[in-house]
């Protein structure tokens, strides 16, 4: 378990209650830092276009509102934005919990609270998104 | 987990304040404040998606003040996380570690979010009547 990959001289220093529990370093914490950085590129990518596209809306009526989120690419730019922006959120917070909140059960029970909240706010978007491109009047 | 009273890092309050750790501060808060406020955003495409009578009622509540203050704290916090970020990207990449490029990409930062923030509210707004 351990040892895989490593060869037949090498000396493992870990405690045997450390192996036991395979709680190291190295397991998901570079994949968090990874898509936190990934997610953040993309949402720089698109904020410019999101805020550009929301200030258009100004004093706009709903129904051509409606009409230009359901073109091809600002659904698709819409659609990728709420994704990147649910699941940087839920990498953000997630790390806000884990540096203030001591008590393990509250800290548990935020994190799982954090996860379905944004689950669910990616969800809707994406629902909302899908009705609105799908049931436009061309 | 055991809960021992052990000393904690440094408190905050021992510190003189300087734009590093404000910056530092604020790029957690504005962080939590989007996250927030984009169930705002997700709400908002639901109503437009449901268009008619709930659209109506939601395009009210958003240009009441109230949501006009929620949009313009919105706008504040996307700009400096953005900002912000860019300067965390960037510190990641290797660039701009030494103590006066610390300093000047902070204070760029915070320039930089007025004056882009007051551009959108400008450009929103300016030919209107909000």
């Amino acid at each position: 378990m351990s040892n895989i990959g490593t060869s037949s001289g090498d000396r493992d220093f870990r405690t045997p209650l450390k192996r036991a529990r395979n709680i190291g370093s190295g397991k998901t914490g570079t994949g968090h830092w990874w898509w936190q950085r990934v997610t953040a590129v993309l949402l720089a990518l698109l904020a410019p276009w999101l805020v550009g596209l929301l200030v258009s809306f100004v004093g706009v009526d709903g129904e051509t509102v409606r009409a230009t989120v359901a073109r091809p690419w600002n659904a698709i730019a819409f659609a990728t934005f709420a994704i990147a922006a649910f699941w940087h959120a839920k990498l953000g917070v997630q790390v806000v919990i884990e540096d203030y909140v001591h008590t393990r059960w509250v800290e548990i029970t935020l994190q799982l609270l954090v996860t379905f909240a944004c689950v669910l706010g990616a969800l809707a978007s994406l629902y909302a998104i899908a009705r609105i491109a799908l049931t436009a009047a061309y | 987990m055991a809960t021992r009273e052990r000393p904690l890092s440094p408190h905050l309050q021992v510190y003189r304040w300087q734009i590093t750790m404000v910056m530092s501060i604020l790029h957690r808060a504005t962080g939590v404040a989007l996250a927030v406020g984009i169930f705002g955003l997700a709400w908002w495409l639901l109503a437009l998606a449901q268009g008619g009578e709930t659209f109506a009622h939601a395009a009210h509540l958003v240009a009441s003040p109230i949501g006009l203050l929620f949009l313009f704290a919105f706008s504040l916090s996307l700009v400096y996380h953005l900002l912000n970020g860019i300067r965390h990207l960037l510190w990641d990449a290797g660039w701009g570690f030494d103590i006066p490029s610390v300093y000047l990409s902070g204070w760029t930062v915070a320039g930089l979010t007025i004056v882009f923030t007051l551009v959108i509210w400008f450009v929103a707004f300016g030919g209107h009547h909000a």
